[in-house]
């Protein structure tokens, strides 16, 4: 086991993408993802990097765009009406199939919302904030190890699907403190070896070869239709090789609850809890936001009487619970919203509430 | 070193605030009246006032920059009534500032009522990467006294890594924050401590050699849920 540190983590964010080979960031400050800005702007210089701060979070992405079309690895980050923001230039780098690593600390929403944490961006994130045929891959760490361990993954995912991956963690995430174990220092790729690793780049033909074209305008609509079918197909492998889960204590549950991100940290001591009240239950916690594990639902038994998403939104994760469960089982939401956090007794004592009030028929409490 | 006034600096992340909130109970048990100054304006997150109802039912009056309990607020300014506890010579006031030298800013303002009746802080975790080293905490130390014109009168060793402390971290953290004390002739006031750990702490101490002062720490600052055992689930990919 490496070193631990006790990092931020907002800080531990910046300094894993840093420590992937990532050299060009730009972003505009936003709470609660500030430190994250400002930990690449005192640190990525030192490791031949480039920071800019940006205007607004639209020229950011767009400068992100650049940057990824280059071959460059980059990271974005900022706070739910930020990425609210970019989701033209997300839009954009999905149609023409660049990599790149957003970080998005949510916090409390609509609008301006607050700057507490919130998962209310779950839609944005899964269904595809901007216009068009597209998704993004979409994680969501628990802990601040498991983010750092996410976004050195996201950046092969997001090289290998050629596709904007979103790393979602909220803002108590990005703000608490957790020991951390950070991964080696890997070197940029050298621009004489970027054509090898990524052919598509535009790092200049220098007459050697025809031009590569990165474009999201296809004049003719049938070869746009085709353009987008191809990247379908890569959707599709996208759902089998990448939904992730943890599961925990489903066996013989009476109720399993699904939560992700801080959340799902809260609900494990709500099970405690519920123990104590003789009531067994279980957790599945989605890893990959999208592709949706939707094959978790698959581990509950027969003794699970109902499936609850507890979610800081008013049920938006429900819609993909509802897939998952297909029928089998009445599904509710147990949610605070706007910036508020929920606790473990307040989990537990909702849950107990819907299994004893039988309001299970989708409607939250 | 015990003072009417006294101000926590330090890195951010380094625990002022869990010092702090431990600190101003300990003067309300010794002192009619005690109040906590959250000066925090750099960090909407795990401030002082979030306790503000904890400390109120120990007879700690607690000073912000927000209205009732409202903790949402994200103001960089601050209220006159903080004044108060600084001028009352009755009031043991503890100044919980915010971190680095951006973060102690603030106090510019009320450098009046600094003298002979207060002490200036600095807490240092050895685990946080920036204040790991003796250098990097000491360059934490001179920015700080740097930016409020204000000595250091005292360090504050608050070396820990939350729910997976041991007794070498405290250990590791005095030796840093000794070597510190010795290059500017500042004394270490405390070991901070998870309570449970103490013990052990005292006895690896004497064994060592090390005659260090133990402030035994109640945690405030984190849920239980932030620590529980995350890896207790099973993983699964499909």
């Amino acid at each position: 086991m490496k070193e631990k540190v006790l990092m931020k983590g907002n800080e531990a964010f910046g300094e894993t993408a840093i420590r992937c080979g990532c050299r060009f960031y730009f972003g505009y400050p936003i709470t609660p993802q500030n430190e994250l800005t400002e930990y690449m702007s005192a640190n990525l210089k030192k490791a031949g990097g480039e920071f800019i701060q940006a205007e607004s979070e639209l020229a950011a992405v767009n400068m992100a765009y650049g940057a990824a079309c280059s071959g460059g690895r980059v990271l974005i980050s900022s706070s739910s009406p930020g990425i609210a923001l970019m989701q033209e230039g997300l839009s954009f780098m999905c149609s023409v199939q660049v990599p790149l690593v957003v970080i998005n600390v949510s916090r409390g929403g609509p609008g301006v919302g607050s700057i507490q944490p919130g998962q209310a961006d779950y839609y944005q994130a899964t269904r595809g904030g901007g216009n068009g045929d597209y998704h993004l891959i979409v994680y969501a760490p628990s802990s601040i190890q498991e983010a750092s361990d996410t976004i050195v993954k996201a950046y092969d995912v997001a090289e290998k699907y050629r596709n904007p991956v979103m790393v979602l963690a909220d803002g108590m995430l990005g703000q608490m403190m957790e020991p951390v174990s950070l991964p080696e220092m890997k070197e940029a790729l050298a621009e004489e070896d970027i054509p090898k690793v990524k052919p598509w780049a535009l790092v200049g033909h220098k007459d050697q070869r025809p031009h590569n074209v990165i474009k999201s305008l296809y004049l003719q609509t049938e070869q746009l239709e085709e353009t987008i079918n191809g990247y379908w197909g890569k959707y599709e492998t996208a759902k089998k090789e990448l939904p992730e889960y943890e599961a925990y204590n489903l066996d013989g549950a009476e109720v399993v609850m699904v939560a992700y991100g801080s959340t799902s940290r809260i609900v494990l001591e709500a099970i405690d809890l519920l123990a104590e009240s003789g009531i067994k239950a279980g957790l599945i916690r989605p890893i990959t936001l999208w592709p949706f594990p939707y094959n978790a639902f698959d581990k509950i038994g027969s003794s699970t009487k109902a499936v609850v998403s507890v979610e800081l939104s008013k049920g938006q994760m429900l819609d993909d619970i509802l897939i998952g469960s297909n029928g089998r089982w009445p599904a509710a939401v147990v949610s605070r919203t706007g910036g508020v956090l929920i606790y473990p007794q307040e989990v537990a004592d909702r849950v107990k509430e819907l299994l004893e009030g039988g309001k299970l028929n989708g409607k939250s409490v | 070193m015990e003072k009417r006034i006294t101000i926590i600096t330090g890195h951010y992340g380094s625990g002022k605030t869990e010092f702090a909130i431990n600190y101003v109970l300990e003067m309300k048990k010794k002192h009619a009246k005690a109040a906590l100054i959250d000066l925090d304006i750099a960090n909407p997150y795990f401030r002082s006032r979030e306790k503000q109802a904890m400390l109120e039912r120990e007879g700690v009056v607690v000073y912000s920059n927000i209205f009732g309990y409202d903790i949402t607020a994200d103001f960089p300014a601050i209220t006159a009534a903080l004044r108060a506890p600084l001028e009352d010579e009755g009031v043991h006031a503890v100044i919980d500032a915010g971190g680095d030298d951006s973060g102690a800013r603030v106090l510019n303002q009320f450098r009046k009522y600094f003298g002979d009746g207060s002490a200036m802080f600095f807490v240092v975790n050895a685990n946080r990467p920036e204040t790991s080293t003796p250098d990097g905490a000491a360059r934490h130390m001179i920015s700080i006294t740097d930016e409020t014109g204000v000595d250091i009168g005292g360090i504050i060793n608050n070396t820990h890594m939350l729910g997976e402390t041991g007794i070498e971290d405290v250990l590791k953290g005095y030796d840093l924050c000794k070597d510190i004390s010795e290059r500017f002739g500042v004394p270490i006031i405390w070991n901070c401590c998870r309570k449970d750990l103490c013990e052990g702490l005292r006895r690896e101490a004497l064994a060592s050699g090390r005659d260090l002062e133990i402030f035994p720490l109640t945690i405030f600052m984190r849920d239980s849920w932030m620590d529980n055992n995350i890896l207790r689930r099973t993983r699964h990919g499909v």
